[in-house]
């Protein structure tokens, strides 16, 4: 069993059309589970089911062993955290007092110290008291980052999150992931229309297409298997082949 | 219940409002201006009665204050959430381990915070320009205060799960859902004023107890128990069917996936 077990999960929003479809995988302690699709390919429906935004039509999703319903959610998004490129935080607000209040929210121990240790890893402790609107997109993406660090999680969902980052910062992001992954044991699912950085960071990737899961497993045995270079291209001949 | 996620989501808006100039304006400029217009135009309408209304102002600015009262409770809830939305906050809320009660908690304390700081406000302008003291309702004035915030709540509990419901094209409700019970809450004038018909509109809603009473003790200083206790059982009511609503709305949100668009 993983520390995220996902099996058979579909979700439908209108009669007849799928936005997911028996969807299926494993993800364990430590890992790194890239989802790779076109546009509207379900992998944010598929992230927000896990967050318990949204319910499954049909199929179940475990976390920590525990079956995901409103009765589990609470206790098990105490142990997760999420950012998205899309998602921001208060801008009236300073950096320290963003994370100060999800501190309390998920009620760190020691917030103050835990504030400035997700600050400092993401490079934002010397503007700890600037107001998040001077933030640029790509610093407010980083306070999102500190932000879904601030409870030390131990599964983390990530939602393009490189997306408005400079490369330099996008390198240091990736590589921050993968050595707490390796280091802590975090587990990481993640969205990226880069497929350089998914196969850089991800032990695992899960192909999505019209809500279906086209392809799933180790990143380097895919390759193998398909005869291909790289993702990019194992991405394009999936897309290509249908499967 | 964890009180932590409750601070959490109160410190959220103390900081937004300590840190926002036009926010704390907005709390305290519209009853001022309210107070500096009517609170003149009262006294203009006393004075040119010749005596006929002694206890007109007192009516009056009792009335702008306590209204003042059930706006903003009812504000407190409804904007506090639209920050959440106007901020692309909302959906690190509704995945942070914070359940739905918790919130709806939350935004009844915020709400408190904010009834009591344009409280203090506004009856220290009816004190300084009308010598008007909304304390002279002695210990009446905590049970109408009282039901005025509990109805306030209903109406914003009641407009989030509209916002919820239908998004930010919604959101005008927040300013203008509360002024629809306005007619008919007896705020200005009393129920008798009403036709038939709509004085059995007033009778259901707690406000109009609330304004009754608040008349019937300045002017012979005795509150009316059945007054209180029929806005006490609405405003129980009220609560509850507001936050079955909510809750029933925020299950249909689940299942919709509204959650994510309105808060992306």
């Amino acid at each position: 069993m993983g520390i995220v077990d996902i099996e058979g999960l579909g979700k439908s929003f209108e009669p007849g059309s799928y936005a997911l479809k028996n969807v299926s995988f494993s993800l364990s302690r430590g890992q790194i589970l890239g989802i790779l699709g076109p546009n509207g390919a379900g992998k944010t429906t598929l992230i927000h089911l896990i967050l318990g935004l949204i319910l499954p039509t049909e199929g179940n999703i475990r976390v920590f062993g525990e079956l995901l319903s409103p009765a589990t959610r609470t206790g098990i998004l105490k142990r997760m955290n999420f950012a998205s490129n899309y998602v921001f935080l208060p801008q009236t607000l300073t950096l320290w007092e963003n994370l100060m209040v999800y501190a309390i929210m998920y009620e760190v121990s020691e917030p103050a110290r835990r504030c400035s240790e997700a600050l400092r890893m993401f490079g934002l402790y010397e503007m700890r008291h600037k107001r998040a609107r001077t933030l640029s997109s790509g610093q407010m993406m980083r306070l999102c980052l500190a932000k879904a660090m601030i409870n030390t999680p131990e599964v983390l969902l990530l939602d393009e999150p490189t997306a408005g980052l400079d490369p330099e910062i996008a390198r240091r992001t990736r590589r921050l992931l993968v050595e707490l992954s390796r280091g802590k044991g975090l587990s990481v699912i993640y969205t990226s229309h880069n497929l350089w950085e998914m196969q850089e960071v991800s032990d695992r990737v899960l192909f999505l297409k019209g809500g279906k899961a086209l392809l799933e497993g180790p990143s380097g045995e895919l390759i193998g298997r398909y005869e291909v270079k790289n993702l990019e291209e194992l991405f394009f001949k999936v897309l290509e082949s249908g499967r | 219940m964890r009180p932590r996620h409750i601070a959490a989501l109160c410190l959220r808006q103390i900081y937004l409002y300590r840190r926002s100039l036009t926010r704390l304006l907005e709390t305290f400029y519209w009853p001022t201006m309210d107070l500096l217009l009517w609170g003149f135009v009262t006294l203009y309408l006393q004075r040119s009665s010749f005596g006929r209304m002694p206890v007109f102002v007192s009516y009056f600015i009792g009335a702008l204050i306590l209204w003042d009262v059930l706006f903003r409770a009812e504000q407190g809830i409804s904007v506090s959430f639209l920050e959440d939305m106007w901020s692309r906050n909302l959906i690190n809320v509704f995945v942070a381990p914070v359940t739905v009660t918790e919130y709806l908690a939350a935004l009844m304390a915020i709400s408190a915070i904010k009834v009591v700081a344009a409280f203090a406000v506004t009856s220290s302008l009816g004190w300084l320009l009308y010598s008007f003291s909304i304390f002279k309702l002695g210990i009446y004035l905590l049970p109408l205060v009282l039901n005025l915030v509990a109805m306030g709540w209903s109406i914003g509990i009641l407009t989030t799960a509209l916002i919820l419901r239908y998004g930010l094209e919604a959101e005008i409700l927040a300013w203008a859902l509360a002024f629809l019970f306005l007619p008919f809450s007896a705020v200005f004038y009393p129920v008798k004023v009403l036709p038939r018909a709509l004085r059995t509109v007033a009778m259901f809603i707690p406000a109009s107890h609330a304004f009754e009473g608040m008349r019937a003790v300045i002017s012979s200083g005795a509150f009316p128990p059945a007054q209180f206790e029929y806005a006490c059982g609405l405003n129980i009511v009220y609560i509850l069917a507001a936050i079955w609503f909510f809750m029933r709305v925020y299950k249909k949100a689940l299942v919709s996936g509204i959650i994510p668009k309105i808060g992306e």
